[in-house]
């Protein structure tokens, strides 16, 4: 299910929230709209943790995680982790890394298995990502751009890129991350994909500029429909027919 | 074998209707863009052009009306300073679509781009429709009031001839002063110049005072007056009265006035008119100046104008020795033209015309015992003291007879006579009085020299005419 919100009249959704399978973070806002949006399509199955990054809201920017663990810039206070350890479930690690490029939401995309880093990260954190995502670390760029998390969404079902990604450069990222992979647009034809979308195995949040079309696409891509209830009609649908027939 | 790549573009969907298109800057197929935005939005569809069909000129606002062919560049010019929005696009042409002339519809095609959200340049093309209404323009509006000129510059000379008139229009001619007037008109006399600006009376005011001895007044009428602008409109009329005496006139000066000159002799003939009143005493050559500012103070009419002239018969010429420029001292025995043959009644004249004067040549002068002037001045001059004849100048009879047309002429302006018709007499008198000036023109160098004279076409007696005119260069000499 693919739905749509804004945070304080800005369509980049993806930099005032960080979602996986496991746990969903969100900035703090001046009112409750956008929390209560996550709230009521996530509430009752993962945690939807209010939090702010080393004091700022642009929590989706500078963090990246994904259902085994959560890793934050060095900026981020002791208080603002100690809060996310305690509001997370335990089977997620936590790490504070020292890296210069601090927003790791900008130059680090990662689903479950695999993580794309900007071509510049250091060696040590990219062996922190192994680590502590559990992921396979490529070091790659996307279209031409160097920050893969701010031009790309990722999740365990498919992928969505920059618009002028080209057709090779599709087909091998694709292969690196085992999952279907589409080039598309969010929020009305803008073209960073990160910040305009974020996205877990069942369910999407895009700008509230985003198109029908855009929505489709999102939906199609990582195969929303099947985790909604119709889904399960439609697909077992032909067995249930035979059952009863 | 050979590698060859095969490049396959990539497509995304466009991202409003879902179309395969390859990626833009806006991420959306054309016509979505087009959907999306209007460039021309802000450029006005339909404007107003104003059109004065008296004049047939088009309305530059804010104030400015020009000349327009339909379908010509200062029309399209005139049609794009009118679309307000135009200069937030880039126009990158225009045209007209033909429309039927009595259509009162200009029909303009615009082609212009405009950058659309972030580098997204988007071309389109479209019509403007424009409505010609009809306005009347100032000037058409002034004509119809009867309300077209501003200032007026009423010429005056109170003689009873038109020659100064005559004179005048020549200088005026001659140095363009009439450039700016709007109309001129002929009463009774003189002339009345109107304009359309103030400044441009003011000039030709300027003019007349530098050319002639002459002195002006300024009045103004209220037309109508704004109170909330607190601007009004007036018109100017100037008064130019140029003083009542003219070259060759016999003039009594008032004693004070001959004092104040030198001590001159009161009975005075003017030689010369120009700034101011250059008069001289026949009998002893002493010339002097009445300066206008003088003569206002102390005005005096002249005792006899050419008109009185009469015409003698030269018997004898004895230079007396004193010599001034031209002017040549002489006593010279003369007999009237008419009495000559008749009667032996000669008189005696002490004049200036020694120089030009031979036996048996003619000339004219005014005769002063057999005329009655009734002036306190002359009155009170002593009798016996004055000549009998004042000799002016010398006429050339036998060269008028000989010559019917002239191979030159002068130029005249456009004038328009006053309403009160002209009788008959009045035209003759008219027509006498241009011979006279030119007669004036033809004996005088000096005078010939202020003004510009044009050949006369298909003039047949060029050769003859040529030695009249070494004869008269001659004649003066003498």
């Amino acid at each position: 299910m693919a739905v749509r919100a804004q945070f304080e009249n800005s369509n980049e959704v993806g930099v005032f929230s960080r979602l996986t399978n496991k746990y969903c973070l969100v900035a703090i806002g001046g009112s409750e709209n956008f929390y209560s949006v996550f709230e009521g399509e996530l509430g009752d199955v993962i945690p939807v943790i209010h939090t702010s990054i080393a004091g700022t809201r642009i929590i989706g920017r500078l963090t990246v995680g994904n259902s085994k663990g959560l890793l934050v810039p060095s900026s981020t206070t002791d208080q603002e982790l100690q809060h996310l350890r305690n509001s997370l479930p335990d089977s997620i690690k936590i790490q504070r890394i020292e890296e210069r490029l601090s927003a790791l939401g900008n130059v680090i995309a990662c689903n479950d298995y695999v993580a794309l880093v900007h071509p510049d990260v250091d060696r040590e954190t990219q062996e922190i990502i192994k680590d502590v995502l559990d992921v396979e670390v490529f070091t790659q760029t996307i279209a031409g751009n160097v920050l893969v998390g701010s031009y790309c969404a990722l999740s365990n079902q498919g992928a969505l890129v920059h618009p002028r990604t080209a057709i090779q450069d599709q087909d091998e990222l694709s292969s690196l991350l085992q999952v279907p992979l589409v080039a598309g647009t969010i929020n009305r034809g803008s073209d960073v994909i990160g910040a305009g979308l974020v996205v877990n195995d069942w369910c999407a949040f895009a700008g509230l500029d985003s198109t029908a079309t855009e929505l489709s696409v999102v939906e199609s891509i990582f195969k929303l429909h099947e985790a909604q209830p119709t889904a399960i009609v439609k697909e077992m649908r032909d067995s249930l027919v035979d059952t009863y027939i | 074998m050979e590698y060859s790549p095969v490049v396959v573009e990539q497509k995304i969907l466009c991202c409003q209707c879902g179309t395969a298109i390859t990626p833009n800057p806006s991420n959306m197929c054309i016509n979505c863009i087009r959907n999306e935005v209007d460039i021309s939005e802000g450029i006005p569809k339909q404007a107003t052009l104003h059109f004065c069909r008296n004049c047939e000129r088009y309305l530059q606002p804010p104030t400015i009306w020009i000349n327009a062919l339909l379908e010509s560049r200062e029309l399209l010019g005139l049609c794009l300073k009118k679309l307000k929005g135009l200069n937030k696009v880039r126009l990158i042409d225009a045209g007209f679509i033909w429309t039927e002339p009595h259509s009162r519809r200009i029909k303009v095609k615009l082609t212009i781009q405009k950058e659309v959200f972030a580098s997204t340049i988007l071309q389109q093309v479209f019509e403007v429709e424009y409505i010609v209404s009809y306005q009347q323009c100032n000037d058409c509006a002034r004509v119809m009031a009867q309300n077209t000129w501003q200032a007026l510059v009423q010429v005056r000379q109170k003689v009873n001839h038109k020659r100064t008139f005559l004179y005048l229009e020549q200088l005026i001619l001659k140095h363009n002063a009439h450039k700016d007037t709007i109309n001129i008109k002929e009463v009774k006399d003189g002339i009345d110049f109107f304009y359309a600006q103030k400044s441009h009376a003011l000039k030709m005011v300027e003019f007349l005072t530098n050319i002639t001895p002459s002195r002006s007044k300024t009045s103004e009428q209220l037309i109508s007056t704004d109170i909330h602008s607190n601007t009004s409109n007036y018109k100017f009329t100037f008064s130019v009265e140029i003083v009542p005496i003219c070259k060759d006139d016999l003039v009594c000066l008032p004693l004070k006035v001959a004092r104040s000159l030198g001590n001159i002799s009161p009975l005075v003939i003017c030689y010369r008119i120009g700034n101011s009143i250059h008069v001289m005493d026949p009998n002893t050559l002493a010339v002097s100046e009445v300066q206008t500012a003088l003569f206002w103070r102390m005005p005096f009419t002249s005792l006899a104008t050419s008109k009185d002239l009469v015409e003698y018969y030269v018997l004898d010429v004895e230079p007396l020795g004193p010599v001034r420029d031209k002017f040549v001292l002489a006593d010279i025995q003369v007999a009237r033209s008419t009495d000559f043959g008749k009667n032996n009644v000669t008189s005696f004249a002490r004049s200036h015309l020694g120089g030009i004067l031979n036996p048996g040549d003619t000339v004219l002068g005014y005769d002063l015992s057999s005329s009655n002037f009734n002036d306190k001045v002359y009155d009170a001059l002593n009798r016996d003291q004055l000549p009998d004849v004042i000799l002016v100048k010398k006429s050339y009879p036998n060269r008028r007879k000989k010559k019917k047309s002239r191979n030159w002429k002068l130029k005249s302006l456009n004038k328009e006579e006053d309403e009160m018709k002209q009788k008959k007499n009045d035209a003759e008198k008219i027509e006498q009085d241009y011979e006279m000036f030119l007669r004036d023109l033809e004996e005088d160098p000096e005078f010939r020299q202020s003004v510009n004279l044009y050949k006369m076409p298909n003039s047949k007696e060029n050769n003859e005419m040529d030695v009249d005119g070494k004869e008269i260069s001659q004649g003066d000499k003498t």
